[in-house]
């Protein structure tokens, strides 16, 4: 029976419980409760990582008292929606989920976002366990504008990376290429046309596969514009010999329709077992190795990004997070931000699969090391890719322009065009529209 | 009352009433009206041609451009080849579906078993959302792994390639245009059909024509009317077809089913050019008001 004394014992601990989980989380000197009280609201890109920070939004609620606010957009359309709201003046929402390799310069343009160095500074608003020095040094650069303003905080680090299906590599004696060279001619020797095998899959869709060339033309040891972002560097030898390498791997390995392929028909393709390598971001990992959507599940290899014949590099992609400059609620979404960017959260990230941690302690986590998501392999090559990665797409304020003009030249590579007229034709055609941008 | 003392008092009122200006009253009427449509049409209309003569980029000060923004159009290889793709995917989408459709209207105006159950049919893909079925169609294209390549290899037949190829990319797209709008063409037409008289077709008949004389002779020409506002619906659909273009191919590959809709939305959206694209706007607005103008005219001659 129900005593009254057992009851009231009870029903006191339930209501203290709250206060419990924020003193067992939350340091002894850090105010987490702040902002108790305030709203905000979060504008996310619809991807896995977005999926994980919906995940535990309650947890951040009972730790701060804030109540939170958040919508997910599919990735082009929330980049172009934040964007337009951001230039009004008056977004509806407080923290942005920003692609930096698509909206870094024109947000920094614009100044739209808060400068964060103010707040990372203040112990008031930066819990001691933060750790800023713990992010990688090429994710801070990304985050950093060029006037040196910290405008976002990384919340996620794409490495370009190879996954291979081990039985058909095994069954045609293909080693797992160490180099450019070595995957083309990996990629040749699994084709079988007849039997509708191919030996590679990326991505030819306009706009889309300019990261797959990016890979090549890293390996080429240069980047697409000179380090001031004036001067393009589209139609250097070495740009034209990775064009020509994307062009012979696309047209002698990939099958067929590949020129209107994006990385969702590459993943379905490299699912169903007749694609021996596909070159993508390490967030696509989880569907491949899930037997219920996979048919290779226990056969994806995944390897580094194969070295050219100047550099060994891989591309990254880096996704974060900032407080709209017009936020009426900047110190509470700066908690979430810290929250949401802190040690525990991007490790929850990892261990869903929703890509690679900024952090460097991350990948020192005894349990990850462990028991990674996906094993030994995907966990090394994370780590190696970490440490030769370099940015994917130019840093200009006019980047879905380069992507697209470059692109329809990589498309009309896969048709058959000669690589060096459709690159010089290309960089002549961008030359004005960088040069336009560049006037502010 | 006698007529001698009311008739000047009736002459006066009437001309009281005769000075009376009922445009001056009956103004206030139509306000509300005209407030909507200055505000919902003819604003949103001023502020892009305003826009249009600008150098608007989102992020960057506004300046006066003049008519740059307009001869920059000439000199663009990419909105020149925008608009033949319009032309040509328009003109197939509006050929195919009103051929298909008339032929439905004929065979579903004849009384047949289970009529009604094959009309309700005929019509569903008219009302199933647009995007959800460009989805779906790009599942169905997949060169490997779609069903469609699946049916004809199946059959015998070599697969295609669908939306993954320059060549194959408008003509497909046009396939599900087709399927999708042939219905609306199929219930304008089979309206008319509804409304001919029997006598004509009575008159041939006891004059030995066949079928396919009374077709051409008698329904063809009576039903016309009804399939011109048929092609102008038709046309103004086609014209501006976005969503199911967006979904399935995105332009692609490379720009090769890139319309004016979808290249206007690049500029405006994605290279954030908000000058070029409203001067896109004006001239596309202009190109619809033509061709619509000019099926409407066919269409008053006929009548």
């Amino acid at each position: 029976m129900l005593r009254r004394r057992t009851f009231l014992t009870g029903s006191s601990s339930l209501l203290a419980a709250p206060a419990a989980i924020r003193r067992t989380r939350a340091d002894p000197v850090f105010d987490w409760q702040q902002c108790k009280g305030q709203s905000i609201v979060i504008a996310m890109s619809k991807n896995p990582r977005a999926d994980v920070m919906q995940q535990h939004q309650k947890e951040f609620e009972a730790l701060t008292g804030i109540k939170v606010e958040s919508e997910q957009m599919p990735e082009q359309q929330q980049r172009q929606k934040m964007v337009l709201e951001l230039s009004t003046g008056r977004p509806s929402f407080d923290v942005a989920h920003v692609s930096l390799h698509v909206s870094k310069r024109i947000i920094g343009q614009g100044k739209w976002l808060a400068d964060l160095r103010p707040y990372l500074a203040n112990p008031q608003l930066t819990s001691p366990d933060f750790d800023f020095a713990d992010f990688s040094k090429p994710s801070i650069e990304a985050a950093t504008q060029p006037d040196g303003v910290l405008d976002s905080v990384p919340l996620e680090s794409d490495f370009w990376l190879v996954y291979y299906n081990k039985e058909l590599l095994a069954k045609k004696a293909v080693k797992v290429p160490e180099t450019f060279e070595d995957m083309l001619a990996g990629a040749r020797t699994l084709t079988d046309k007849a039997s509708g095998t191919y030996g590679f899959v990326g991505r030819g869709l306009r706009n889309a596969n300019v990261p797959v060339w990016s890979n090549f033309v890293l390996g080429e040891d240069q980047a697409f514009v000179t380090p001031d972002g004036k001067t393009l560097l589209t139609d250097t030898p070495g740009a034209i010999a990775a064009a020509q390498t994307y062009q012979a791997i696309m047209r002698d390995c990939a099958p067929p329709g590949v020129v209107g392929f994006n990385w969702n028909e590459c993943q379905t393709s490299f699912m169903q077992g007749k694609i021996g390598m596909w070159m993508d971001g390490v967030g696509f990992t989880p569907p491949l190795v899930d037997p219920k959507k996979s048919k290779i599940a226990d056969h994806v290899g995944f390897a580094v990004m194969p070295a050219g014949p100047e550099a060994h590099a891989c591309s990254v992609f880096t996704d974060a997070l900032g407080v709209v400059s017009k936020s009426k609620n900047k110190d509470a979404a700066y908690l979430y931000i810290q929250w949401a960017t802190g040690k525990q959260m991007l490790l929850n990230l990892v261990r869903a699969g929703g890509g690679a941690s900024p952090r460097l302690s991350t990948y020192a986590d005894p349990e990850l090391l462990k028991d990674s998501p996906f094993g030994r392999e995907w966990l090394a090559t994370l780590l190696a890719s970490a440490k030769m990665a370099r940015p994917g797409l130019p840093e200009i304020v006019p980047v879905t322009e380069f992507r697209d003009v470059f692109g329809v030249a990589l498309t009309n590579m896969i048709g058959g065009a000669d690589p060096a007229v459709e690159l010089r034709k290309a960089t002549d055609a961008f030359k004005p529209v960088l040069e336009k941008s560049l006037q502010g | 009352m006698p007529d001698g003392i009311d008739a000047p008092r009736e002459t006066a009122t009437r001309r009281k009433l005769s000075r009376r200006n009922y445009a001056r009253s009956y103004w206030l009427f139509i306000l509300p009206a005209g407030v909507v449509v200055a505000a919902v049409i003819l604003f949103p209309w001023a502020f892009t041609l305003f826009m249009s003569l600008q150098d608007m980029h989102v992020g960057s000060a506004m300046s006066f451009a003049g008519l740059a923004n307009y001869r920059r159009m000439l000199d663009d290889d990419r909105f020149l080849w925008a608009i033949l793709r319009t032309l040509y995917f328009t003109s197939l989408s509006v050929f195919f579906p009103t051929i298909i459709g008339v032929a439905a209207a004929v065979c579903f105006n004849k009384h047949f078993p289970l009529r009604s159950l094959a009309r309700t049919i005929f019509i569903l893909p008219m009302m199933a959302t647009p995007v959800a079925v460009a989805l779906v169609w790009t599942m169905m294209f997949h060169p490997q792994l779609g069903v469609l390549n699946y049916l004809l290899t199946s059959a015998g037949l070599p697969p295609s390639t669908w939306v993954y190829d320059s060549a194959t990319v408008i003509p497909t797209l046009v396939m599900v245009e087709t399927w999708q709008w042939t219905p609306l063409v199929m219930l304008i037409v089979l309206g008319g059909l509804a409304s001919l008289p029997a006598d004509p077709y009575e008159a041939a008949q006891l004059d030995g024509a066949n079928g396919w004389q009374c077709f051409r002779h008698i329904t063809l020409p009576l039903v016309w009317p009804f399939i011109l506002v048929a092609l102008v619906l038709r046309a103004v659909d086609a014209l501006k077809a976005f969503d199911t273009i967006f979904v399935i191919s995105g332009g692609g590959p490379g720009t090769s089913s890139e319309t004016l809709n979808l290249y206007l939305y690049q500029q405006a959206f994605a290279y954030y050019d908000i000058g070029f694209a409203s001067a896109i706007v004006v001239v596309f607005f202009a190109l619809i008001m033509l061709v619509t103008l000019l099926l409407m005219r066919r269409r008053s001659a006929t009548s």
